[in-house]
């Protein structure tokens, strides 16, 4: 397996979103790459003709119809209680779009 | 007041009128409050289970009949991952410190109906994150045995709760051990039921194909009674199904894994559970030796699948809908998520998840062999008795190779019951699980009822 490097790090914390300082990625890129080094193991075990196991009870899809029940649903007042950033009865997001300044 | 210890203790106590259920309430927040040092509890819900003690008063008042609120006045805490409406919920993270639900879990409701108090919220490493109870973002919870020592995790304020006689029952999630575990570390009884028997909908998700929700009491028969109340489809969680007990064998015979008793096992660990064999063959049980070898791959595969499950169900946390920005994560959620998500990034996904799926499925084939010849498997929990805090902090892959006896039920879906089984030279407690195939929680429990009425076991309180 290939060895970890800082660049990897970078490209994961970028891919899950996480911010991180220097002294972090001191600490993460030999503890990360020692468990990955670990896990790699995994490697030697034939698995040749053996189907991946993702569900263990034999379920496959559960359907119900496709009804809206209102007595499940939280009222707007409730979903929107978690934060003090509403606006007009929505959340306020950060933006993604920056004005044009090509005008 | 002398504490009841168990919950028909606790219905025979209200129902002759030798204690109020508001009594009770009162001496388990005065216990929480005089062992605060243990930091098991986040957040207490006083108000809430002075109500619901009132309601229980009224009810004892007016009648109850046997078959009615079978946790009737039993004191209960819920792990910091039950979303409880109007009760703050964190999961231990710093991300949901102020975060408040809309809505209760369906367990919780469920041990609501059943006539239960809730008394508050326990500590527990964050997102369910550990083994130790160490990588709470409220620091660590403390072993009530000796306060020194670990009391495991990640339900850790969970199983100190029971031990230390803050609340009566609690609830904890297993993922890889994250009840039986604790349990073990606490000398308390812990039940991880098989994946799908429980719902886990309003329940913090940690790795999907892992999670489980189970319980925490002194006694076999008070853990199987909360299987019962909690068991069953809700409609909301589509992976529970209801599943009759499978029948076990006339004379019951249960399993020695070889790879389980071999070199890393503590001995005064391998001693305590020799000797529980050696009761249960004198109540006619059979033994014979299995093998599971694929057991060590165990580690390995569960830490590709479950941090790529967690790095996934972390990523609803943005904070803008609720709770704290990404920034809030701890070290250890950190970790997991760039684990995970490394797993499952291109280039990458066939080496580790994909193989690590086919890996998983030679570990459920070896219990499912093993089941075709035996009705239970008799292992220990973790290599060692409680640890020391800090011993194992500062290496990550150290901490997960604690998971390895407990970890392959949740590989392989399959329910397991933690029972005590006395103490070491230093005074930390000692036990064993049971595994059983999925859905067979009843026999587990009726070996385990087995074991402590031969044993005349009587439920101690590290904290008197």
């Amino acid at each position: 397996m290939a060895k970890l490097t800082k660049a990897d790090v970078l490209h994961v914390a970028k891919l899950a979103k996480l911010n991180l300082t220097e002294p972090e990625i001191d600490k993460f890129l030999p503890q990360l790459s020692s468990i990955i080094d670990f896990v790699g193991q995994l490697d030697q075990v034939d698995t040749e003709d053996i189907e991946p196991t993702a569900q263990v009870t034999g379920l496959s899809n559960v359907f119900r119809d496709g009804e809206a029940d209102l007595s499940k649903c939280l009222s707007q007042d409730e979903v929107l209680s978690g934060t003090d950033k509403v606006y007009n009865g929505l959340f306020k997001v950060p933006a993604i779009l920056e004005g044009r300044t090509d005008k | 007041m002398n504490l009841p210890l168990t919950i028909k203790e606790t219905r025979e106590g209200l129902l002759k009128k030798k204690f109020s259920a508001v009594e009770l309430v009162d001496e388990y927040l005065e216990r929480i409050k005089k062992n605060s040092d243990l930091n098991a509890f986040l957040t207490l819900s006083s108000e809430i289970a002075y109500d619901k003690a009132k309601e229980v008063d009224k009810l004892v008042a007016t009648g109850v009949s046997d078959n009615q609120y079978p946790l009737l006045g039993s004191a209960l805490a819920h792990k910091d991952l039950f979303l409880t409406k109007g009760v703050r919920t964190t999961a231990a993270s710093k991300v949901l410190e102020s975060f408040v639900p809309q809505y209760s879990a369906t367990v919780v409701q469920k041990y609501e109906a059943a006539g239960s108090i809730m008394i508050g919220k326990t500590n527990c490493d964050a997102w369910a994150h550990g083994a130790s109870g160490e990588n709470s973002d409220f620091g660590p919870t403390l072993n009530p045995w000796n306060k020194e020592y670990v009391p495991g995790g990640s339900s850790s304020g969970s199983a100190v709760s029971v031990a230390a006689g803050m609340s009566l029952l609690s609830t904890g999630t297993d993922t890889g051990g994250s009840i039986r575990q604790p349990a073990n570390f606490c000398g308390v009884v812990g039940l991880k039921p098989t994946y799908g028997a429980v719902s886990r909908y309003g329940i913090i998700a940690m790795a999907s194909s892992l999670d489980t929700v189970g319980c925490f009491a002194r006694t076999v028969e008070d853990v199987e009674k909360m299987f019962i109340v909690t068991k069953g489809e809700d409609g909301f969680d589509s992976t529970v199904k209801n599943v009759e007990s499978p029948r076990p064998r006339d004379v019951l015979k249960i399993g020695i894994p070889k790879e389980y008793f071999a070199e890393g096992l503590d001995k005064e660990v391998e001693k305590s559970i020799l000797e529980v064999i050696e009761v249960l063959k004198k109540e006619g049980i059979e033994f014979i030796e299995i093998s599971l070898p694929s057991t060590k791959y165990a580690i390995p595969v569960y830490y590709i699948i479950q941090p790529a499950e967690v790095s996934s169900n972390l990523e609803r946390y943005d904070g803008i809908r609720y709770g704290n920005s990404r920034d809030y994560f701890g070290a250890e959620a950190k970790r997991r998520i760039m684990l995970g998500t490394y797993a499952l990034s291109a280039g990458y996904y066939d080496a580790y998840y994909l193989k690590a799926q086919k890996v998983r499925s030679k570990l459920k084939e070896d219990f499912d062999k093993v089941f075709e010849k035996v009705d239970a498997i008799i292992a220990p929990v973790s290599p060692t008795s409680a640890f020391k805090l800090r011993e194992k902090t500062s290496d990550p892959l150290q901490m997960y190779l604690a998971d390895i006896y407990t970890c392959p039920a949740n590989l392989a879906g399959i329910p397991g019951l933690a029972i005590p089984s006395g103490f070491n030279k230093k005074g930390m407690p000692l036990g064993f699980q049971l595994l059983g195939p999925r859905f067979s929680e009843s026999t587990l429990f009726s070996l385990g009822k087995m074991y402590q009425e031969v044993t005349s076991y009587v439920p101690s309180l590290a904290i008197i």
